[in-house]
């Protein structure tokens, strides 16, 4: 696994406009060092979910836990890292290939990583990986003799194995508008 | 019943049972000002600036344990408003700010008056809201003041859209339960650490009791005396503390911290057990971390979990309603005596007498610790007194002992100077049977003066009493300390307060030896409404004991006793 400082959260969270921002400043309020934050819909429309990376150094992943869970657009935390979990990167890297020798380089090294060429011409090449975020860092440390000119990377994603689930059960997200008369909430049509 | 937006807020406002609200007009809110003819139930307080509203309704909520509103316009307004709130959220009182905005299709345009008020609120509020349509409102209302008041309470401010006051729509009120899905503060110990604290307790030789602000926010005053007295623990006091536990109770060692009493401070440093209770060991009261307590085992009970190892490790985390949780120890909790420790603590604190100020020949000079005594002295005990920030207030924290709780009002988090009259002035309106007295320093009172002309207005009887020592007092200890009686911009002048007073048309005197004390608390409650006195005190008097910041919390510089030096 990566990094023995860093720690892995996931957070679900009402999908409401300005949702990231509080997150965001939140954990920049609080002086906690993100290494990686995305986020992303669900299977549930009104819900998405975030992966936080952070340098836990200083504090603990806990605290950082708790003090999401405080904001009230978050429905539920878990750290993920503290269980045996999946997590996964994505990066698309630009590098050179405009001799014989650096196309035949990338080919070979792509090969031995989960890692492939997804456009190649006689200057340059993409490769794409998807993977456990230290296996990037690796083709990254490859790569880099050859000449990497551009890239870009999702940041990671994350999700505990096994039966442990972190879902909003029963989440049903409320339209406030009273329109049967009775004044109780009502169940947003999609 | 179709009802525009503005008048929505007010419907919402009734149901909530407020009956005043405290702010200032202009262009984003005037329909919700105009609304507000309709509803003659609800008192507003015209202030003099947007911060005295955000104070007045947290004086308000502070004295109450309700709701607290302020209401103010777009732009400066709402900016105007952001001290107050800060302040609020630090401290944990529950208000709830209304915010007029510019209409929805002008947001993000720069408009007049335009302002990014809940970005820039989102760190010092609880929660906040910007409406996006008017069906909404109502039920952002009653959300508003059930995050406000739930939980840990806080600050909770709505900005509501021009058009949104002026559209109408069918209006019911929810009466439903309220559906926060993210929202669940925690209330309960688990059995495992209910027995875990129990075993702590019955284990202790040595303990001690912290009581914080979340006594009184949880009612819990009762179950935290009967918790000392069955087991023989002295209680200290943080600031917000004050009043959790009567301080004259013999169990009672006072307040902790940078100006607590030694006793209190020694008694923590030596404890084998700290229980922590509704408090969240502020650096002001820690001091330095790493010798922080150093050989207790430490029980912390509050309803913020993110408060759990925050600060100061535990052995014994509970993240709960610090009322429920008592009840739910109290029940298995022995008799004990801890003779020896109470004993010790007690001559801890006769040694701390026999260096008070009070107890020392002073000459002639008006002290402001003798200001404070006297004042509690002549006022019985009895009186909410609301301070600002500086040495006055850690004169009222150690000269003025409160019995009830919710009666010593102060800006302790955020350290707001300016705070003490406007908060005074809401306090009162929260409880008009009261005597309220605001203690000021010259230098906070002039931050926030101009509403006095509020407290005039509205003939609202709330004492003044400005303790003026031409000096921002505090500030000049610490150039005394810790820089060299370089006293860089700490000399004050001040206008005449009598003649300030007095041009407001409130009844003012000045008084300038001990002796005319009592007098000023007879003149104060001669007056029906706002009286102003400005006590004249020595001008570099020195609030002992201190933690210099970032020291050992047993490090206090102290007064010496008597013949010492």
């Amino acid at each position: 696994m990566s990094n023995a400082n860093k720690q892995t959260l996931s957070a679900l969270v009402e999908n409401k406009p300005g949702v990231l921002n509080r997150v965001a400043n939140l954990l920049r309020r609080r002086n906690f060092n993100v290494d990686s934050l995305t986020v992303g819909r669900t299977h549930n429309p009104h819900i998405s979910r975030m992966t936080i990376v952070v340098d836990t150094e200083k504090v603990s992943g806990r605290r950082i836990a708790a003090n999401l869970f405080k904001l009230v657009n978050v429905i539920d935390v878990k750290l993920v890292s503290d269980e045996p979990y999946v997590s996964r990167d994505l990066a698309l890297i630009k590098v050179r290939t405009d001799d014989v020798d650096s196309r035949n380089a990338v080919t070979l090294i792509c090969d031995r990583y989960p890692a492939r060429i997804v456009d190649i011409g006689t200057k340059v090449a993409i490769v794409e990986i998807t993977a456990q975020e230290d296996i990037v860092e690796a083709l990254i440390n490859e790569l880099s003799p050859i000449g990497i000119l551009e890239m870009v990377r999702t940041g990671v994603v994350a999700m505990g194995r096994g039966v442990r689930i972190l879902d909003a059960e029963n989440y049903e997200p409320l339209v406030n508008v009273p329109t049967n008369g009775s004044g109780q909430y009502q169940v947003y049509g999609v | 019943m179709l009802l525009t937006g503005a008048e929505i807020v007010m419907e919402c406002l009734l149901r909530e049972g407020v009956d005043v609200i405290f702010g200032y007009p202009g262009g984003a809110i005037l329909p919700t000002y105009d609304a507000m003819t309709k509803y003659p139930q609800i008192r507003h307080v015209l202030v003099r600036h947007e911060q005295g509203a955000s104070h007045m309704a947290d004086g308000y909520a502070r004295a109450t344990g309700r709701v607290g509103v302020a209401i103010a316009t777009s732009g400066p307004g709402a900016t105007n408003l952001v001290t107050g709130i800060a302040t609020a959220m630090m401290d944990s009182s529950p208000i709830v700010c209304i915010t007029g905005q510019v209409p929805r299709g002008a947001i993000g345009s720069d408009a007049f008056q335009e302002c990014d008020i809940t970005g820039i609120t989102i760190p010092v509020t609880k929660h906040n809201y910007l409406v996006s349509d008017v069906r909404e409102l109502a039920y952002i209302m009653r959300e508003a003041f059930h995050i406000a008041r739930t939980g840990r309470p806080g600050p909770v401010l709505v900005d509501i859209p021009k058009d949104i006051q002026n559209e109408k729509t069918e209006f019911i009120y929810p009466e439903g339960e309220i559906r926060l899905p993210g929202y669940r503060p925690p209330s309960m110990a688990t059995d495992d650490q209910v027995k875990a604290a129990l075993e702590l307790i019955a284990n202790a030789k040595k303990p001690v009791i912290l009581a914080g602000h979340g006594i009184m926010m949880s009612g819990a005053s009762q179950a935290l005396q009967e918790l000392a007295e069955r087991a023989q623990i002295p209680v200290t006091l943080t600031l917000l503390g004050k009043g959790a536990m009567p301080e004259k109770h013999p169990l009672c060692v006072g307040m902790m911290g940078m100006h607590g009493a030694a006793a209190c401070n020694f008694a923590i440093q030596e404890a084998d057990l700290l229980i922590a209770l509704g408090m969240r060991f502020d650096d002001r009261v820690t001091g330095n971390l790493k010798t922080y307590s150093p050989n207790s085992k430490k029980i912390h009970i509050d309803i913020d979990p993110s408060e759990i190892n925050k600060n100061v490790r535990v052995d014994v985390g509970i993240a709960g309603d610090v009322g429920t949780v008592l009840s739910q120890l109290l029940p298995g909790l022995q008799s004990k005596t801890h003779a020896e420790w109470v004993g010790k603590i007690r001559d801890w604190q006769e040694d701390g007498d026999e260096r008070d100020i009070l107890n020392q020949d002073a000459g002639s000079t008006l002290l402001g610790a003798q200001v404070i005594n006297d004042l509690w002295k002549h006022t019985g005990g009895e009186a909410i007194t609301v301070t600002d920030v500086g040495q006055h207030q850690m004169l009222e924290a150690q000269y003025y002992p409160h019995q009830r709780p919710a009666t010593m009002l102060t800006s302790g988090g955020l350290g707001t100077m300016g705070f003490g009259l406007p908060a005074a002035i809401g306090a009162k309106f929260g409880k008009p049977d009261e005597e309220v007295w605001a203690i000021v320093g010259d230098g906070g009172f002039q931050m926030t003066l101009c509403e006095l002309a509020t407290a005039k207005q509205e003939n609202i009887k709330v004492n003044i009493a400005i303790l003026n020592n031409a000096f921002l007092g505090m500030v000049r200890q610490w150039q005394e300390f810790f820089y060299e009686e370089r006293y860089q911009a700490t000399p004050m002048f001040s206008p005449d307060f009598v003649k300030l007073a007095e041009a407001y048309g409130i009844p003012a005197m000045r008084v300038t030896s001990r002796d005319q004390i009592p007098e000023s608390v007879e003149f104060a409650r001669q007056h029906d409404g706002p009286v102003l006195i400005e006590y004249v005190i020595e001008k570099e008097e020195i609030v002992y004991p201190m933690v210099p910041a970032g020291a050992d919390l047993h490090n206090m510089l102290r007064r010496p006793k008597p013949g010492e030096e």
